[in-house]
């Protein structure tokens, strides 16, 4: 396996993603949304309206009903106080995969159904690349940029939940445990399965907006899970979190095998 | 030592129900400048993707630099260069991007990238704009860089897949002549798809011309008029007075067809059916008593091969 020729294709792509204004300010958009001013509202909230407590009563019987290990991490807390926690530590950590998912989906898509739609694909398969090194190189650019887009997004939302959740808190209270394992652990399987998908779909598409299609079926299990966290029918710890990082680095793993038997830059043409 | 670089031995390639490439058998020689003519779709970039091994053949074999395509794709893609047919460059990234990303997917030796990068940019002309992005160059700067880049690793062997095509003439004459200065100085062979006839009878030793994926036609372009024109024009001087005799003379000959007088020179201009009959011509007219000053065939060219081979073709289906 020649790394030279694998990092190249990943640095090409890299190159070219980051001049396509198409993919970049979309991300853009959803990670300040997200990360910015979503834990600003939420976090000013209580202490920008007057009298919010009182009206937060009710939203105390909701969480309730939320999973025993949930209530136990927001005991001794003010309601506003596990409000915040809710919304900000465990309501939205299903949304955070979303963004290294779509990322990595958005590049991997790009990657073969983009070049033949600039038609800068013919040229890549006259390399002395071998058809796995070209799989690979196109899978580790959208992986690479999926970490490095987790990781920052990570950092971003961290700074702003503690600054605008402050004057309610006291005190530096995110990331948790299960954050830091979701970071580590589950967001680069995540990305690779994501990019694992993306680019042997993108393989077999015509164009950029046809294999991105797919990448809308790829966010779904994560909305699916954003729903099961919010009305308690599922609690994310540290174990679940460690099971389903495993789940998903196996069924990675799987794909890349079974993707690199079945990619041949002979079909790439035929396609 | 006449080394074959490509030999192919009936080779096929089908697209379900289109034969792309049908039962074809060549050899190119090496440091020979080839010619693959033909019209668009008669297989000519199929063949170029199935010598790269980049597509698989349904039958037949082939051998380019001594190794086999389908088995050895990357190791003899390593020592090959493709122009293809756009100039497949990455229009966002800059030049210097454009060929150092290749050098690295080339395996160069990396003390070695900056200076062939300097020196395939200088000669190229591209040298001043080679921190811009490639989507603010004209069309014949992206065809010399994509040549560029054909070139970067020293390739023994170069495709080039209708390097002009969509080319204004100065764009491509400047690309021909660095082809042919490339090709001549650093000794490599080159495979040159086309379907310019005047740049392939301008620019190829040998020529093959395809049609519909088969072999019509392979040889020197002067083997191929000689072989498949028959009919010539010819220009005929004679004295002005005797004008009137030789155009009598001649409208009595079954083999040839008179055209308008050329101009200035007001020599006759003929059509001879058959190259064999031009001594008989003459002789007709010496006979005759006709001062016969100048007879000049004109030259036959690749054109009217190709057109004579087309013609054949479609009368035949």
């Amino acid at each position: 396996m020649n790394a030279r020729a694998i990092l190249a294709i990943a640095r090409k792509d890299l190159k070219v993603v980051s001049q396509n204004k198409n993919v970049i300010i979309p991300i853009i958009i959803i990670i300040v949304l997200f990360f910015v001013v979503v834990p600003w509202v939420i976090g000013l909230a209580p202490t920008l309206i007057h009298g919010l407590d009182g009206k937060l009563v009710s939203i105390e019987g909701y969480l309730a009903k939320m999973p025993t290990g949930m209530q136990q991490e927001m005991a001794g807390y003010t309601i506003s106080q596990k409000v915040i926690m809710f919304a900000l530590v465990y309501m939205l950590l299903p949304f955070f995969l979303i963004v290294p998912l779509m990322v990595a989906s958005m590049i991997a898509a790009d990657s073969f159904a983009g070049e033949k739609e600039r038609k800068t694909l013919e040229a890549l398969l006259y390399t002395p690349t071998t058809d796995r090194e070209l799989l690979i190189g196109k899978m580790l650019s959208g992986w690479l940029a999926s970490i490095v887009v987790g990781i920052g997004s990570f950092v971003l939302y961290a700074i702003n939940v503690n600054a605008a959740a402050w004057p309610q808190m006291h005190r530096i209270f995110f990331p948790n445990a299960m954050w830091v394992v979701m970071i580590i652990w589950v967001v680069p399987a995540l990305s690779g399965l994501g990019v694992g998908i993306m680019v042997v779909a993108s393989a077999r598409a015509q164009g950029f907006q046809d294999a991105n299609q797919v990448a809308g079926l790829v966010v779904l299990p994560i909305v699916g899970l954003f729903y099961a966290q919010v009305a308690g029918a599922m609690f994310l710890n540290i174990s679940i979190m460690l099971l389903m990082g495993l789940i998903v680095w196996i069924v990675t793993g799987v794909l890349i095998w079974f993707g690199s038997r079945i990619f041949h830059r002979n079909r790439l043409l035929a396609a | 030592m006449d080394t074959k670089v490509i030999t192919i031995n009936q080779l096929t390639r089908r697209f379900k129900e289109t034969v792309a490439v049908d039962n074809l058998s060549l050899e190119v020689h090496a440091g020979e400048i080839f010619g693959f003519l033909g019209h668009n779709g008669a297989g000519k970039t199929t063949t170029v993707r199935l010598l790269n091994g980049v597509i698989e053949a349904t039958s037949g074999s082939m051998h380019v630099l001594g190794l086999d395509p389908q088995v050895d794709g990357p190791t003899l893609r390593a020592r090959t260069g493709v122009l293809t047919e756009t100039p497949s460059l990455d229009e966002r990234l800059t030049a210097w991007d454009n060929l150092g990303i290749y050098a690295d997917l080339y395996g160069m030796p990396k003390k070695t990238i900056k200076p062939r990068i300097e020196e395939l940019l200088d000669e190229f002309d591209l040298a001043d704009r080679a921190r811009e992005k490639v989507s603010g160059y004209s069309k014949g700067m992206k065809q010399r860089l994509a040549l560029a880049r054909a070139l970067l690793h020293k390739p023994e062997l170069i495709f080039l897949d209708e390097a002009t095509s969509g080319l204004d003439p100065v764009s491509a004459h400047h690309v021909n002549e660095l082809i042919e200065r490339m090709a001549r100085r650093e000794g490599c062979t080159v495979f040159m798809c086309t379907h310019n006839l005047v740049e392939a009878q301008r620019l190829c030793d040998r020529v093959a011309i395809l049609e519909h994926g088969q072999l019509v036609a392979l040889g020197t372009p002067a083997e191929l008029t000689r072989k498949y024109v028959r009919r010539l024009d010819v220009e005929i001087e004679v004295a002005d007075e005797q004008a009137e005799i030789a155009l009598k003379v001649l409208r009595g000959m079954s083999d040839v067809v008179i055209g308008e007088p050329k101009k200035p020179n007001g020599a006759l201009v003929v059509t001879i059916n058959h190259r064999e009959s031009i001594p008989d011509v003459l002789a007709c007219m010496v006979q005759n008593q006709v001062r016969v000053y100048r007879l000049a065939p004109q030259e036959a060219d690749l054109e009217q091969v190709y057109f004579t081979l087309h013609e054949e073709k479609e009368g035949v289906s």
